[in-house]
């Protein structure tokens, strides 16, 4: 699946693309099959979303698995610091991400 | 320290006016992203893996108390409450929302500081040995000089757009604690038939195409050194290449060039700058030296120091270095906790060191470009007190130098240009060499990581260097040995294929093993290396 991810434009925030929003949970994403160029030129342009880029991603379990480990770093935040990741109580996510 | 005059203070609080105009008018859409990226890069702001990241310049790694505090205040306010200080002697934040950045660089410049020219092909902060103008071996106070760059380097209009970034570094001691000789340009002060001048060199640089910088002056008339490097940088922005990002570093034009035509050159741009009186009038060196004054010493201290309690004693071996002054120490706090991450502070940590060097160090902190911070000038009779209070906030580890005193990059964890995260390399080592007599057993090793060759963890000049890499979509982890940026400067070679993250934490404890059989009295680990060669190390981790 393809899936939209880009920063917002005025926190920085890492989000994702739900289809119809921005969403900061991976999860949320959906596959944009060929549209992540309209998508990333609607939504640039709207200043939703600052430096979208498209990425390849698959679905594991229930959950949205970037293909790449640097959006799965950016989908939770810094490996060191789970403290600081949307889900810090979450025992799983460091074999998710590695 | 410098204060700043009101030039300086109307320079930099204009900027932070332009700023906040162009922010606005970027959250407003009157500015895309493509014409805001390089106004908020002259401002040290990035985009970063999780946010925008902010960079903030500590000029030759100076710090007052005031100003600590303010970077604490800021990391508190609008960050995740710490910072992370690098290996150019700057701190950076990770976590700043854009809207809030003018704000961030108002309070900065309200106890005279900036993110000015930490990013884009300009000259960018000066650097300069840590314990400048209090170690027992330098030959002048690289301060002044340090100050006199940044004063010529800021906003300078004929180098804003080099070819690439630029970055200077001023010591004045033989030893070198500042990896002069890895910089764009290095200058050593040094001292000939009593008159004090520069060693210029030129061309060095870490990234992907790591040099050694070459000597291009071996002195340089203290009245003349502006115009010096001047000159260095005049032929650079002429002739360095802009076609290839990866060959624009005045390094490779250097090399291309050859030491010797680039020093003729330069030697004839410096004959032609002479000529147009550019270097500071004396009085304006003398204005700037004033500054850096000594502090009002106490005489007639004692040099005894108390070592009855063993972890404290433990503690000043390491971590304290010889002063210049009588009575008074250096004093090195480790940012290298065995489970931390190298270089960061919490907010608290932050403030409480403001606090000891408002109270012990005549108002005055250093960072180091290992990721250290010290307080420059305490009284031997307060070293227990202030070893009390660090020891409280998780800041007294004594490692100074040693195998888990490790330099790393943010690397993956937080870096959009990094193939592989540092931070868990160095905390699996750093564990796995935990014990405090085995690192005393282990001696002085550099051991220094980066998360991608441009080696912001200065992998080339670790005795022990690792590179993270990104073999098809996993990290792996390439292991080099015999680098140094003191001033015995080499660069590291890699042993071979290189390792997951665990494999490279056992490669380095059999490389340390054989270290420890091989080694001849007063050997570290690097002469050995050096000694031996690659051969043995190699067998030793892959055999």
């Amino acid at each position: 699946m393809n899936i939209v991810t880009g920063n917002d434009l005025a926190t920085g925030d890492v989000i994702w693309w739900t289809g119809s929003g921005w969403s900061r949970h991976v999860d949320e994403a959906v596959d944009v099959g060929h549209g992540a160029e309209a998508v990333i030129e609607t939504e640039t342009a709207a200043r939703r979303v600052n430096s979208a880029y498209a990425i390849e991603a698959v679905m594991d379990g229930k959950r949205v698995r970037p293909a790449h480990i640097k959006d799965r770093i950016r989908a939770v935040g810094p490996t060191v610091r789970a403290d600081l990741g949307l889900k810090p109580a979450d025992p799983t996510v460091g074999s998710w991400v590695i | 320290m410098y204060q700043y005059d009101k030039y300086d203070q109307a320079m930099v609080d204009a900027r932070v006016a332009d700023f906040r105009d162009q922010t606005r008018r970027r959250l407003t859409g009157e500015m895309t992203e493509e014409q805001f990226r390089p106004l908020r890069l002259m401002n040290g702001l990035y985009l970063q893996l999780h946010a925008y990241m902010l960079r903030v310049a500590v000029p030759y790694g100076t710090l007052s108390s005031r100003q600590m505090k303010m970077l604490g205040h800021i990391a508190r306010k609008y960050d995740k409450d710490y910072g992370h200080f690098t290996t150019r002697q700057n701190i950076q934040y990770n976590w700043i929302k854009l809207e809030d950045a003018p704000d961030i660089l108002a309070d900065l410049a309200s106890v005279e500081m900036h993110a000015i020219q930490t990013s884009g092909n300009c000259i960018r902060n000066i650097s300069a040995d840590q314990y400048a103008g209090v170690a027992a071996d330098e030959v002048a106070d690289p301060r002044p000089w340090a100050e006199l760059l940044r004063q010529w380097s800021s906003f300078h209009p004929e180098f804003t757009y080099l070819p690439r970034k630029f970055k200077i570094a001023v010591i004045a001691s033989t030893e070198d604690r500042a990896a002069m000789r890895l910089h764009d340009i290095g200058i050593e002060l040094v001292k000939r038939d009593g008159e004090i001048g520069a060693r210029v060199f030129a061309g060095g640089g870490m990234g992907r195409t790591p040099m050694i910088a070459p000597e291009i002056s071996e002195f340089v008339s203290e009245d003349e050194i502006i115009s010096y490097v001047e000159a260095c940088l005049r032929v650079y922005n002429r002739y360095g290449r802009r076609d290839n990002k990866y060959k624009a570093r005045i390094k490779i034009l250097v090399h291309e060039l050859g030491v010797a035509e680039y020093r003729r050159q330069v030697e004839e741009e410096f004959a032609h700058i002479k000529t147009l009186g550019i270097d500071p009038p004396v009085a304006e060196l003398d204005r700037i030296r004033a500054f850096f004054a000594d502090p009002p010493y106490e005489t007639g201290l004692s040099d005894a120091i108390d070592r009855s309690d063993p972890d404290f004693a433990l503690w000043v071996d390491q971590q304290v270095a010889a002063h210049k002054q009588p009575g008074y120490a250096i004093v090195n706090i480790s940012l290298k906790p065995i489970t931390g991450i190298p270089g960061d502070a919490s907010s608290d940590q932050i403030e409480l060191m403001a606090d000891l060097a408002e109270r012990y160090s005549f108002d005055e902190l250093r960072v180091t470009h290992a990721q250290n911070i010290v307080l420059p000038s305490v009284r031997k009779a307060d070293l227990y007190t202030v070893w009390q209070q660090l020891r409280g906030a998780g800041l007294a580890e004594a490692n100074l130098d040693l195998i888990t005193d490790i330099i790393a990059c943010p690397g993956l964890d937080y870096c959009s240009l990094a193939n592989a995260r540092s931070i868990p390399v160095a905390q699996k080592i750093a564990q796995r060499f935990a014990d405090p007599v085995r690192q005393r057993e282990l001696g002085e090793i550099k051991l220094k990581i980066s998360g991608c060759i441009n080696a912001c963890g200065h992998h080339h000049a670790g005795h022990i260097g690792i590179l993270g890499v990104d073999r098809k979509g996993t990290e792996n982890y390439q292991l080099l040995f015999g680098g140094s940026g003191a001033e015995d400067c080499s660069l590291g070679t890699i042993a071979g294929p290189g390792f997951d993250e665990n494999g490279v934490v056992d490669a380095i404890e059999k490389a340390t093993d054989l270290y420890l059989a091989q080694r001849q009295p007063g050997e570290r680990f690097v002469d050995t290396y050096r000694r031996l060669g690659m051969a043995p190390f190699k067998e030793a981790i892959y055999g």
